[in-house]
């Protein structure tokens, strides 16, 4: 701009009405972020040095932590989170590869399949908790009735430790793969059409043109799906409250749900303070992740 | 035969994914003896209406309808003022401190609001807003992604545009308002679908800061709902329930399929 070679003081006086200006724009949305994102956070590290009930807090020091790292109902919420991670990540991710690789093609049905795989999406996740609790019922339930007409006995899926793990899973994957397949979707069509004529030409099998070509095609894209899938899986905990609560003896509970418990029901503000933290680092870590490698990735 | 043996795949797996719909809705019409005793549960012979109006007379929907859709515009319309102003300062002025300020902005992406349950009920307590509608929707009213978004697309209009605006003697909100606004259209569209599903289907956050029916929106009020009814009988009002929150939700969807799909796409890519 022509203004900027004027006279230094007319320079200054300009850079500091346009930096008014910029601040002026920013304070609506910087007000509700110090509030709500800002303050909370420093608020959390804070509060997770001090202990003792919410009216006399005293400070413990590193205390807190060592407590909460040592505690059992901790380790299993960690290690269930991870579990929950393992299980709906890769499996969703893939499917919705698969999916979106054989619904690219224009054909007959594809577009209602394709909305027979997305409409989950728009549900609420606490809605989808009621649809699965009575397919997941025990005796009356959907599942059940699918198994006796094939002559066998369901078990009591979210009543049992051994089953409620892999029953949330599934009903996680059913949510999310259609979401997952939409970004896949718009990958492939910002794939190349000449390679894939070159390995046609070359004789090509199908699988090889998948392992060789699309799939390296489609890194960014799962490097991408992957973040969110990951940050889903420490967010969205609004099931635990309908189906499980986080049991039975906290087969299901994760760590989101267990600093609500913590907060909501025992009203421990040091411990949930340090869950709030160990969440936070999570999220940053998936997300440093993100800037760092995928960034990296994302251009060849 | 390749290609079959993967399509019949598909079309199983469609089915399956589509049966939970086809089951809610079908158990929402039976009589509460079809409900359980029936061994077919995809098929109803004696269709009632009755659940619906016994789950409408159980818990005031009328009220939670309201307050959903109160809490979602009210999010949204403050947000798109919010992220107007920020994406065209981060867009297209210089100041003092704009990376710092980005990166700050950034750490909302990873931080988001919903996470902070408890920092952010002490907050709404120090400001006595605890039980209000005002207290659902004030984490919302920034919001990083959507000024993200926008910032990439007010990045795209040409300068001279904004130039020549300034030229012809207009201030920079009318500039603002007659060329970058318009020009954005699609990607407030996608901003506004995204937030008004997200915020509809939000739980845990308006859970902890409501109390009384009347600021409950929808999703707390159907897991209430839902709790005093967990026996097989009630079935048929739950899952009424259910439909009345997830229906308006799936007539979106299937009215702005396209705009559906390509927003979640287009807020994907950033």
């Amino acid at each position: 701009m022509a203004i900027k070679q004027n006279a230094p003081r007319r320079k200054l006086s300009f850079s500091f009405k346009q930096n008014m200006f910029a601040y002026l724009l920013l304070f609506p949305s910087f007000i509700f972020l110090s509030l709500f994102t800002f303050y909370p956070t420093l608020k959390s590290i804070h509060l997770s040095f001090y202990s003792g009930p919410m009216t006399r807090l005293q400070y413990s020091g590193l205390e807190q932590y060592k407590e909460v790292f040592t505690d059992d109902i901790f380790r299993k919420v960690m290690l269930n989170n991870i579990i929950f991670v393992i299980g709906t990540v890769p499996t969703s991710l893939f499917l919705a590869m698969y999916l979106a690789i054989w619904l690219n093609k224009k054909m007959a049905g594809s577009a209602l399949l394709r909305t027979s795989f997305f409409y989950p999406t728009v549900i609420p996740l606490i809605a989808v908790a009621n649809i699965w609790l009575f397919i997941y019922t025990p005796q009356y339930g959907l599942l059940e009735k699918f198994l006796n007409a094939f002559g066998a006995d369901g078990s009591n899926w979210l009543g049992s430790q051994s089953t409620v793990m892999i029953a949330m899973i599934i009903m996680i994957i059913w949510k999310d793969t259609g979401f997952f397949m939409i970004f896949y979707l718009a990958g492939l069509q910002n794939l190349p059409k000449d390679v894939y004529e070159a390995a046609m030409i070359e004789g090509a099998k199908p699988f090889q043109i998948f392992r060789h070509i699309t799939f390296p095609l489609l890194m960014p894209t799962t490097l991408f799906v992957m973040i969110v899938a990951i940050t889903n899986a420490f967010k969205n905990v609004d099931h635990l409250y309908i189906m499980t609560k986080g049991g039975p003896d906290n087969a299901s509970n994760l760590l989101l749900y267990h600093i609500y418990e913590v907060a909501f029901t025992n009203w421990d503000l040091g411990k949930a303070a340090v869950l709030t933290v160990v969440l936070i680092i999570v999220l940053l870590g998936v997300t440093a992740f993100n800037y760092l490698f995928l960034d990296k990735k994302i251009h060849y | 035969m390749y290609k079959r043996i993967n399509y019949s795949i598909i079309i199983i797996l469609g089915i399956v994914f589509f049966i939970p719909l086809l089951w809610v809705f079908i158990t929402s019409f039976s009589t509460s003896k079809e409900v359980i005793g029936s061994s077919f549960p995809l098929w109803v012979s004696n269709p009632t209406i009755q659940n619906y109006i016994d789950a409408w007379n159980a818990a005031p929907f009328l009220t939670y309808y309201f307050n959903t859709f109160v809490i979602v515009f009210g999010i949204l319309i403050v947000q798109i003022f919010t992220i107007t102003l920020a994406a065209y300062a981060f867009a297209r002025v210089n100041f003092r401190g704009k990376n710092v300020l980005f990166i700050l902005f950034l750490l909302q992406l990873m931080i988001q609001p919903e996470i902070l349950l408890f920092p952010n009920y002490q907050v709404m307590s120090q400001l006595g807003l605890v039980d209000s509608k005002l207290a659902v929707m004030l984490p919302y009213w920034a919001s990083a992604f959507g000024v993200f978004l926008l910032r990439q697309t007010f990045k795209q209009v040409p300068f001279d545009l904004d130039e020549a605006s300034k030229i012809d003697g207009c201030k920079w909100w009318q500039t603002l308002w007659h060329v970058y606004v318009p020009s954005a259209k699609p990607t407030y569209i996608a901003f506004a679908l995204v937030s008004v599903s997200h915020h509809w289907s939000n739980f845990m956050w308006p859970l902890i800061i409501t109390n009384s029916d009347e600021n409950r929106p929808l999703t707390v009020g159907l897991a209430k709902f839902a709790q005093s009814y967990e026996t097989g009988a009630q079935w048929g009002m739950v899952t009424a329930g259910t439909v009345m929150v997830i229906l308006p939700l799936l007539i979106a969807f299937f009215i702005f399929q396209k705009q559906f799909v390509s927003s979640f796409m287009h807020s994907g890519i950033k």
